[in-house]
């Protein structure tokens, strides 16, 4: 029998790094900068918060308020700077996006990795990974009904601040995209830039801000992972290829913040569902066949929604393009 | 009527290197007057335009605007002077409504309901079909343009410049867009419209101003002018060049175009019911207006464009002819026929601007050969003779063709087509961009390739060059064959008029 009750809160906290990742991405995609360094982003971001939350733990007591905002201050920070850099190097000096982006994910981890280790090391525990469970109890800490309210609550109100925070943040950009005239702008910057430059608006700015605070979203995404669904343990390379599934989300979702939330839940949910699907212990390789179900719903919508071709659909025009005005 | 004016431009002078695109214009613009540009491709109308539109800065000279001297610097600060422009390509985001298109760049809140309310406004004054609820993707030419030109409105323009404005629509379209555009001038607006059309300036504007080679030449009032005087002003006299021309030995028909038919993406015909002939040893020159269909036609005889319904004969030495169309274009070329295009941007068809000469010589000669190794030694080889006879200004064979100077750029890419002792020779604006220097020496490549019997199609921008190199000439318009003349005893004004109106008749 299927265990929906305990899959689906698996599934969602699985999903919420996937969501802040996609998010981040969706609302820099949407500016034309196609960011391959999300992954990078997201593990720089895990890491910063771990470094603020270990010397703050070192320091001895700890303060709630203190202890989630130091963290989240410094993952905030170091993607910010991740965000500064990749803008820097292809909005100001017009390099390759493809290939800053995919040099910015092999740094991110590398920092993420290098840091790690040497907090390890500090740390002198003797199991390769850092225990910052204080603070993760702050991270993950839910609402005190939850527990009385039986299944609703579990399935509901059993996660930590920053899930909730990634569904608003969602929602938010969303909206902005959609509804707002820094919206509309930000998809003219997106779509053409020669024409949004014509109106006026500042294809620069707009590219600088959305790609950073896509990036500070992102990041969001991997102190997400460590401080609530790891329960603070940080282990090098645990977090995996989930910047990878968050790019993936953002062609899935067809660019569109909203739907990532379902979306990632649902993604969370294939990435782990080889640990429901009994398979007897015979036939243990089909379980790796099961890890491989997010990535192929990926290329089948992919094929599916270029099939359908409807422009709207479509990645926003200038999409990994630079862009020069005296090249009009 | 009482005149004000809207613009004045006194003594404006602007440069590309050493390319003077205007050199020391005066105009005068009235309020709730249309006022026509009129020049010949390369006379500097759109670098005149886009300096009033913020587009260029000027080097020399002032600009007016309702009686105050003005600093243009960027398209804001033309829109805050009331100046619109509407471009012959279109800045507009594709998956944006018309209406988001209007307002943006506007500042404040956004309200996507009011907008449309003040565009239904403008639409009603002056007569326009917008849907501002439509994506622009979706939309055909003219209901872009419309969008384009309420834009400017919305944006407050009082001084419209439209450029080309009727190149992209049907005489139905233009005849709306022509009343809408009165409409406006009752209103007050001045608008200058940009066109090559006589009869269009003389249905619609009440003044003309002509420019040739950058200069301004005159202007004259619409009503008291005929279109035998605008065409004298636009080409001015005959111009001496001293362009060698042999006649033709023997000409024997090599290509013969039968009633060819060439639709665009849109379904518009570009080349309809073209026929002719090309003979050996014959330079055919080919006069249009700019995208009149030169191009679709030499496209469709290298192979590389879909043709509607025609034919198109090649006619080897032995008589027998070859049906061109369906044929791959690789065969094409392999059966004689070449094709050197040169582009605006002059690279982008044919050559690749990081890879060396010998590299680019390479390109044409990569298949010869059953070794899986390329033969470098052939091209090396044809790359020091180009090199050496057409006197290319390089370093060396291994310099990458995107660091020569165009002229170079265009020796290679004609030297490299003529190396292969082509049967037929196509070029395109061959000469585009090129000092008097290396014009001539691509004349003299060319005419020496006419005196081996080659079939040669010259399409050139200049009228004078093509009046001399050419012993017929082919003048299209609209996609049309508007007559064949003979070379030597064509005047130019007789070639402008077909230019511009089929078949070349006067007024109706």
């Amino acid at each position: 029998m299927f265990d929906f009750v305990s899959f689906i809160p698996r599934a969602v906290g699985q999903g919420i790094p996937l969501l802040f990742g996609s998010t981040g991405e969706i609302l820099t995609e949407k500016s034309g900068n196609l960011n391959l360094g999300i992954p990078g982003v997201m593990y720089a971001g895990g890491i910063c918060g771990v470094i603020g939350s270990f010397y703050y733990e070192q320091s001895g007591d700890i303060n709630g308020a203190l202890a989630i905002l130091i963290p989240l201050l410094c993952s905030l920070l170091g993607s910010l700077l991740m965000g500064i850099l990749y803008c820097f190097l292809t909005v100001t000096l017009r390099a390759n996006q493809n290939v800053t982006g995919l040099a910015m994910t092999t740094f991110g981890i590398g920092v993420g990795n290098f840091f790690g280790g040497s907090l390890i090391k500090l740390s002198g525990a003797d199991v390769p990974s850092i225990a910052l469970s204080r603070t993760s109890l702050y991270f993950s800490k839910s609402l005190p009904f939850a527990d009385k309210l039986g299944v609703f609550g579990k399935l509901f109100l059993s996660y930590g601040f920053l899930a909730y925070a990634a569904v608003v943040i969602a929602l938010v950009v969303a909206f902005v995209i959609k509804k707002t005239r820094i919206g509309l702008h930000l998809r003219a910057v997106g779509e053409s830039p020669a024409t949004a430059d014509a109106a006026g608006i500042n294809v620069t700015k707009y590219k600088y801000f959305a790609t950073c605070i896509g990036c500070m979203i992102a990041g969001l995404g991997g102190l997400y992972y460590v401080m609530d669904y790891a329960c603070g343990v940080w282990s090098n390379d645990a977090f995996g290829d989930r910047g990878w599934l968050a790019i993936a989300l953002v062609i899935f979702t067809i660019w569109k913040s909203d739907v990532s939330i379902p979306a990632s839940i649902l993604f969370g949910g294939l990435y782990i569902i080889y640990l429901y699907i009994p398979t007897g212990m015979d036939h243990m390789e089909i379980k790796e066949l099961y890890k491989m179900l997010p990535y192929i719903v990926t290329l089948l919508v992919l094929i599916i929604s270029s099939m359908r071709n409807k422009r709207e659909n479509q990645p926003p025009a200038s999409l990994g393009l630079p862009y020069f005005r005296e090249e009009r | 009527m009482q005149k004000e004016t809207a613009i004045s431009i006194r003594g404006l002078s602007k440069s590309f290197g050493k390319v003077k695109a205007n050199e020391n214009i005066d105009l005068d613009l009235y309020k709730g007057e249309i006022l026509a540009l009129l020049g010949e491709n390369g006379s500097g109308k759109t670098t005149l335009m886009n300096m009033l539109a913020g587009i260029y800065y000027p080097d020399k000279g002032s600009i007016s605007v309702n009686g105050r001297t003005v600093n243009i610097r960027s398209p804001k600060d033309a829109f805050e002077l009331g100046i619109g422009m509407v471009h012959q390509h279109f800045k507009l985001v594709d998956v944006l409504t018309a209406a988001e298109n209007i307002i943006l760049g506007e500042e404040g809140k956004l309200n996507i309901k009011e907008a449309n309310e003040k565009i239904k406004a403008i639409c009603d004054k002056y007569g326009f079909e917008v849907d501002p609820s439509k994506k622009i993707y979706s939309m055909s030419v003219s209901e872009k343009q419309t969008v384009e030109i309420v834009k400017v409105l919305y944006r407050g323009a009082d001084i419209l410049i439209l450029d080309e404005p009727t190149a992209v629509l049907t005489p139905q379209e233009t005849e709306k867009l022509f009343q809408v555009m009165r409409n406006m001038k009752e209103d007050g607006k001045a608008i200058i419209i940009i066109t090559h059309k006589l009869n269009e300036v003389k249905a619609i504007s009440d003044r003309v101003v002509v420019l040739r080679q950058g200069t301004y030449i005159g202007d004259i009032i619409t009503e008291m002018s005929d279109e035998r005087e605008m065409t004298d002003m636009m080409v001015g006299r005959k111009v001496v060049l001293n362009i060698e021309r042999p006649l033709p030995v023997s000409p024997t028909p090599r290509i013969i175009v039968d009633k060819l038919n060439i639709k665009d993406v849109n379904g518009i015909y570009k080349i309809k019911d073209v026929s002719f002939e090309v003979n050996s040893g014959e330079i055919l020159g080919i006069a249009g207006i700019s995208g009149c269909g030169q191009k679709e036609l030499l496209e469709a005889i290298a192979g590389l464009r879909k043709v509607e319904s025609g034919s198109i004969r090649y006619i080897d030495e032995k008589g027998d002819a070859e049906e061109l169309i369906g044929l791959d274009p690789r065969k094409i070329n392999d059966m004689g026929v070449a094709l050197s295009f040169v582009p605006e941007d002059r690279l982008g068809m044919g050559l690749v601007g990081n890879m060396d000469i010998t590299d680019n010589m390479m390109l044409r000669s990569f298949r010869q050969g059953g070794s899986p190794f390329t033969d470098r030694k052939g091209p090396q080889e044809l790359a020091s003779n180009v090199v050496e006879e057409l006197e290319v200004v390089t370093p060396g064979i291994d310099t990458p063709v995107r660091k020569l100077s165009g002229g170079n750029v265009q020796k290679v890419l004609v030297g490299r087509e003529i190396a292969r002792a082509p049967k037929v020779l196509m070029t395109a604006y061959a000469v585009r961009g090129l000092d008097i220097n290396s014009a001539y020496t691509i004349y003299d490549l060319i005419n020496n390739q006419k005196k081996k019997g080659v079939a040669v199609m010259f399409v050139g921008e200049d009228l004078d060059v093509l009046l001399q190199i050419s012993d017929r000439i082919l003048v299209l318009c609209d996609g049309m064959v508007s007559g064949i003349l003979d070379g030597r005893t064509a005047a130019k004004n007789e070639v402008g008029m077909l230019m511009t109106r089929l078949g070349g008749k006067a007024d109706e």
